[in-house]
């Protein structure tokens, strides 16, 4: 009625902006983590989830491979590899 | 995939660092929050049509009103008998809070409304391209204070917001660093539980606009603290309350890592003024750890 | 209830038994009074809403936009500096479709400045996308701020009203004028419900970045709004009569004008002594009228048209003048009949009463007299040649 003027809440998952990585990705280890979520907390897309130790992983549809999460993990459990590598 | 009150899918510049805090401010605030925002790099990109990030409501209106727009909306809930449950979260760059909505920000905390007004201190007018603000640091190479044969850059130190903010009797004035989001959230947490105007301004590293790796938004955060020129200070009732104390690294350590002071480099005398207004703020504050028993 | 009351005092009043939830106050003159009277009414606890002190009206508008916003029922009061300081915010409440009802107290515009009264102010911020409606007497003033409550929040409109009223002339003078009971209002002006809120149980973002792909439907969904309250301002105005006891005519009045040859066409408290004019002359023989318009925005063309259609000669006053090119009003009359198989031989255009120069009767005498087959493209009344002879060595 009005136009395109209101917008109802978190219709941005709608915006797969993983698609906006071109060269690297963050791989999670999952061998050393302690748990300490900082991964989770600081990651600026919030695509980081997981539940305990060893459990984290992002979102590859939302990623956009800024590598914070790899330089924050006072482990150094996760590592920034090339996008086309293996697991 | 999180549930978060500023979700995924927005499109903040890889790293940006006033994406993240945003989302340190808006989770430690909770659901139950009303949130005004400026225009500027934030409401851009998280609320394009049709698709927004945000599961609170939320209002934008113009540049320079969001102070305003939330005293009229904390009227408003006062009215409906509804303030006492809900956080009034008014929000915007270093732009529009210094310079712009000045006016609207005084007013606001003037007539003590029960809101928590958050800065993102990018420390220019980055959404349309990095030109220099009131909050723009001394000698950073913007676009509109670009450094060239006759300038290093911004010729002005920062405006002291927090200063100014705490010149109006609020009883919570608080800086606070993308390079310690817990602090960021504990902050948040503490404001909104004081009734009254509160002032948080948040230092927010910008890749683009700092010309440095997207990876290093928390590292430059925490350099510009540890150097002094960002000090992590709290003012409760008027009084400084509570400091970080830092180490003090040399300033050349936060400004090597940046392209925007890439200028500098290769000039000491100017290297020598920033790191006065280090020490300066080190002095002031009292920012120094003490590494001896009784020194 | 009758009573002798200043303008601006009516207008406090009828706030009031308008119940609004959220008040923003900045003062300006001619307007002050009634932020003054709303505060002490406030400080009496006969009005109960938060009364917010501005710092400017940049926010004065601000703050109601979030009152608004927050699905409370909002007021204002501004003028000319006032206006135009928040002409941002004007476009951008109407832009986000929230109800709301400003009083304009008509006031000139600096430069050089002056505080009496002419239409500038509201004309110029003509294109914001709300209603302008304008009061010939204080009783009108008082009646069209409970009719524009009704329709700004109608959901089938959800944009604001600007309700004007000429400054000093109507916000100062003093007249006898009817304020209703809280029983007639409550009864006509239910509480406001609104459509869409900022509310946590059912967030919505408001006020979103639209891009070129979106934007033009925004705009056209105003256009088509304004559209349709030709139809629902008459209706709304026609209920109001008949539950209040007045006799409005709705978008327009036209007074004397079935079989007269020359009509003034004009806006606001002037319209009151062009009346007394037509009367004086009709009684003399002359075949004299008059057309008010009362809504501005959105423009009666058909209601124009309609009433004028047979008059020969028609004039056209503005209190305004859109600097460089014809007078506002004008230029809007003459468009309505362009193209038009019955319209008047002539449309001429008087400019008077800038600043607040008295419009007198005699005034209204010469523009009937200058009103011939001769047609005039611009001619302003009273105007005094000798002050144009001012030079500067």
């Amino acid at each position: 009625m009005y136009g395109p003027l209101i917008v109802k809440p978190g219709s941005s998952k709608k915006n797969k902006t993983g698609s906006w990585r071109v060269e690297i990705r963050p791989q999670f280890l999952k061998k050393n983590c302690i748990g300490c979520k900082m991964c989770l907390l600081i990651c600026p897309e919030g695509c980081i989830s997981g539940e305990g130790k060893n459990t984290y992983d992002f979102d590859p549809m939302y990623c956009k491979g800024c590598g914070t999460c790899a330089a924050i993990c006072p482990k150094k459990d996760i590592l920034m590899i090339k996008e086309e590598a293996k697991d | 995939m999180n549930n978060n009150l500023l979700s995924a899918g927005h499109t903040a510049c890889s790293g940006c660092g006033q994406s993240l805090a945003a989302r340190m401010v808006i989770d430690a605030a909770g659901k139950n929050t009303v949130v005004v925002n400026n225009t500027g790099c934030l409401e851009v990109f998280s609320t394009a049509y049709p698709e927004s990030a945000w599961g609170v409501p939320w209002v934008h209106s113009l540049f320079e009103n969001a102070a305003a727009v939330a005293s009229g909306v904390e009227a408003g809930l006062i009215y409906l008998g509804k303030k006492d449950s809900i956080n009034v979260i008014a929000q915007g760059g270093d732009g529009s809070t210094a310079d712009i909505g000045l006016q609207a920000l005084s007013g606001m905390l003037e007539r003590g409304h029960d809101i928590l007004y958050v800065c993102y201190d990018n420390e220019a007018y980055m959404n349309t391209g990095v030109q220099r603000s009131g909050l723009t640091p001394f000698d950073t190479n913007t676009t509109t204070s670009p450094s060239g044969k006759k300038s290093s850059g911004n010729i002005r130190p920062k405006k002291p917001m927090p200063e100014i903010a705490n010149a109006h009797g609020i009883p919570y004035v608080a800086t606070a660093s993308a390079g310690y989001p817990q602090d960021i959230q504990r902050k948040v947490k503490k404001a909104l539980s004081i009734k009254g105007p509160k002032y948080l301004q948040i230092h927010v590293p910008c890749p683009l606009g700092w010309r440095h790796e997207p990876n290093l938004t928390i590292e430059v955060g925490k350099l510009a603290v540890e150097c002094g020129l960002y000090p992590l200070i709290e003012y409760e009732s008027g009084k400084l309350s509570a400091v970080r104390k830092i180490s003090a690294k040399p300033v050349e350590e936060y400004l090597k890592v940046q392209g925007r002071f890439k200028h500098l480099l290769s000039n000491p005398e100017e290297i020598k003024k920033i790191q006065a207004i280090a020490d300066y703020n080190i002095e002031k504050y009292g920012l120094k750890l003490q590494t001896e028993a009784g020194s | 209830m009758r009573q002798f009351i200043e303008g601006s005092h009516a207008i406090a009043e009828v706030i009031k038994l308008c119940k609004p939830g959220v008040i923003s106050a900045y003062p300006i003159t001619p307007q002050t009074h009634i932020v003054e009277d709303l505060a002490q009414m406030v400080a009496d606890g006969s009005v109960d809403a938060q009364f917010v002190n501005v710092e400017s009206e940049h926010s004065a508008a601000s703050v109601v936009l979030g009152g608004a916003a927050a699905g409370v029922r909002s007021y204002t009061a501004t003028s000319s500096q006032g206006l135009f300081y928040m002409s941002e915010v004007i476009f951008n409440i109407a832009g986000l479709r929230l109800p709301l009802v400003l009083t304009c107290a008509n006031r000139a515009v600096s430069a050089p400045i002056n505080i009496w009264n002419d239409q500038q102010d509201s004309i110029s911020l003509r294109d914001a996308g709300w209603i302008q409606l304008y009061a010939e007497d204080i009783q009108e003033a008082v009646d069209l701020h409970i009719i524009g409550y009704k329709i700004s929040e109608d959901k089938d409109v959800m944009l604001p009203v600007m309700v004007c009223m000429d400054g000093f002339i109507l916000t100062h003078g003093i007249e006898t004028v009817d304020i209703p009971s809280q029983e007639q209002v409550d009864k006509f002006l239910p509480p406001y419900k609104a459509l869409y809120k900022l509310d946590v149980d059912d967030p919505m973002t408001i006020g979103p970045l639209v891009g070129p792909d979106y934007y033009m439907e925004t705009r056209y969904a105003i256009q088509k709004t304004l559209g349709d309250c030709l139809k629902i301002i008459p209706q709304a105005i026609a209920d109001f009569s008949k539950d209040f006891g007045r006799n409005y005519s709705g978008l327009v009045e036209a007074y004397q004008v079935k079989d007269a040859e020359r009509v003034i066409i004009a806006m606001g408290s002037v319209c009151g002594s062009i009346k007394d004019v037509v009367d004086e002359l009709r009684s003399k023989g002359k075949k004299v009228g008059l057309l008010k318009i009362v809504s501005y925005r959105p423009f009666p063309v058909d209601a124009i048209c309609n009433s004028l259609k047979d008059v020969p000669k028609v004039a056209v006053l503005d209190k305004a003048v859109s600097l460089g090119s014809y007078a506002p009003l004008a230029s809007e009359i003459r468009s309505a009949f362009f193209g038009k198989k019955k319209a008047p031989k002539v449309i001429s255009s008087f400019i008077a009463g800038l600043g607040g120069r008295d419009i007198t009767k005699d005034s209204i005498k010469e523009i009937y007299r200058l009103l011939t087959a001769k047609e005039l493209q611009e001619e302003f009344i009273d105007l005094k040649p000798e002050l144009l002879k001012e030079k500067y060595e």
